[in-house]
């Protein structure tokens, strides 16, 4: 099967920022105590360290997970050392995602996403032991499930043309 | 060498020595956190820096409420205002009893000589959302150090107890419900007097712990405040026992309880702004004389009056029970010997 490999725009700093300050917004919502709501913040650093790592990496994971922290009222450092094994990871394998089909890619980060979710869980069990229950791995099937939409949103504005063309059939 | 590779290539560090240097700095910070709990300034810093952007957060969910409030039918209305009313009469012959039994309990607890109880100070609070997290159960009010909010100050609702600030910032707190893991307060049981400390369970429910198997607790007994750790002011309502289980194999009690104020209900809660009269934290040194020199006067001021308030600044290794207890989410010695001795304890220093 080839798959079109499309030429894309460089990406924009000033989006990629707006799109993750978008994430955190999206976290501080009042999801209150629903199982299974996506962590975005994690999903949109995974996006931009398989897309653009050199961009976006793992100080800026880092400092992502500090304000997740404390607005989360978690320990300081939880989030921040979950986000960058995260984007860790995610930069060992960027070179490789890409070139699978989009559904082949959210298997890839699927296990990514609940690594640090593993390394949240860690660490909270080795400080106040106590186990949230198996449903709270489900967060990261439902932003794996998220990927293919978040790749259409987040690549949209690399994907427009440079000069637009009236003729142009499509 | 005067060639170098040219800079196409550069890309600064590489991704592993990055990732070990923040994880290091992530470990640091977690451990200087959970064991030092030294970090407040950073917290201080960034929670108000959020501030704003959670407000931006929370406006699609207030508009929606009042978009919902807007269209509430004036018949849900009426039938509210009934039932406020008749809420209202009949809190008023316990309001006017309660009068009266304040004054005549002030007058015998001046025959007596006994420590006034002062009226204490509320601020009422609105609930801006639950902390996302999974392991806790954490809630974030609107009120924080400008509005005299300390940690430590109990949080309550119309009917009862819903848990203890654990964490101030200048515009917001963060209270630890009753529930939480690690929450723990003392209670009380109204019917028949016996003191023990209940723990939050982590999953909407309280237990209490160490309580032997002859004790007299009963299914539906209602557990209050009991006032004995200088935080919580005595008679606050807590929980109804719900299961009591006594097992052969077992010396302690299994005592399930439901705690009575609607704790995932509410959105308005009232702090109590209650100065505690906590000691400073024990400072552990290996002087053995000073210490006890300590013990000494601590006991002396227990036995004369409640005037160690004061003196408890430099209390030491007695008033470690108590401080140990009354220190907002700390984790609880879990033995039956802390948990009996640490109310008596408290209860002599009163």
């Amino acid at each position: 099967m080839n798959r079109p490999h499309y030429i894309l725009r460089p990406a924009n700093p000033l989006f990629i920022a707006v799109s993750l300050l978008g994430a955190f917004v999206l976290n501080l919502l009042p999801w209150g105590r629903w199982y299974g709501i996506p962590d975005f913040v994690a999903l949109v650093l995974v996006f931009w360290s398989i897309h653009q790592p050199r961009k976006v990496g793992i100080g800026i994971a880092f400092f992502m997970g500090l304000l997740m922290d404390v607005h989360d009222a978690t320990l300081l450092g939880q989030h921040a050392l979950a986000y960058s094994l995260l984007s860790y990871f995610a930069i060992m394998i960027h070179r490789r995602v890409l070139w699978f089909p989009i559904g082949t890619q959210a298997l890839h980060v699927l296990p990514l996403l609940l690594c640090s979710q593993l390394v949240q869980l860690v660490v909270r069990v080795l400080v106040s032991g106590n186990f949230p229950g198996w449903l709270y791995f489900l967060e990261s099937v439902v932003a794996a499930l998220l990927w293919p939409v978040v790749t259409l949103m987040l690549l949209a504005p690399q994907r427009r043309p440079t000069n637009r063309d009236e003729t142009r059939p499509i | 060498m005067e060639y170098s590779p040219p800079p196409l290539f550069k890309q600064g560090a590489s991704a592993r020595a990055k990732v070990v240097f923040f994880s290091l700095i992530a470990l640091i910070l977690l451990v200087a956190d959970s064991r030092l709990r030294s970090l407040t300034v950073i917290r201080q810093v960034v929670g108000t820096a959020l501030y704003p952007l959670e407000q931006v957060a929370l406006m699609p969910r207030d508009a929606a409420y009042m978009i919902g409030g807007y269209f509430t039918s004036v018949a849900a209305l009426e039938k509210e205002n009934r039932l406020l009313h008749e809420q209202q009469l009949a809190n008023a012959q316990a309001l006017q009893q309660g009068r009266q039994l304040q004054a005549e309990n002030d007058q015998l607890r001046r025959l007596l000589g006994a420590n006034q109880r002062v009226p204490l100070k509320s601020v009422m609070a609105e609930i801006l959302f639950d902390a996302r997290d999974p392991f806790t159960r954490k809630i974030v009010l609107d009120r924080g150090a400008r509005n005299g909010v300390e940690a430590g100050q109990p949080v309550i609702d119309d009917v009862g107890v819903v848990g203890q600030v654990t964490r101030v910032f200048p515009l917001t707190s963060e209270v630890a419900l009753l529930t939480d893991k690690d929450q723990a307060i003392p209670v009380q049981v109204l019917r028949t007097g016996l003191r023990s400390v209940a723990y939050g369970g982590g999953s909407g429910s309280l237990d209490l712990r160490f309580v032997p198997t002859n004790a007299d607790v009963r299914n539906g007994d209602v557990l209050v405040t009991s006032g004995i750790d200088s935080i919580y002011p005595a008679g606050l309502a807590v929980a109804k026992v719900v299961h009591v289980e006594n097992k052969a194999s077992d010396p302690f009690s299994h005592i399930l309880c439901q705690p009575l104020a609607g704790i995932d209900r509410n959105r308005q809660l009232l702090i109590l702004l209650a100065k505690s009269g906590l000691p400073a934290q024990p400072v552990y040194q290996d002087d053995k004389s000073k210490d006890k020199k300590d013990v000494g006067k601590d006991n002396a001021d227990g036995k004369v009056d409640g005037k160690d308030k004061a003196a408890g600044k430099q209390a030491a290794s007695l008033a470690a029970a108590a401080a140990k207890k009354a220190e907002p989410a700390t984790k609880q010695a879990r033995t039956p010997a802390a948990a009996a001795t640490k109310p008596s304890s408290a209860g002599t220093r009163r």
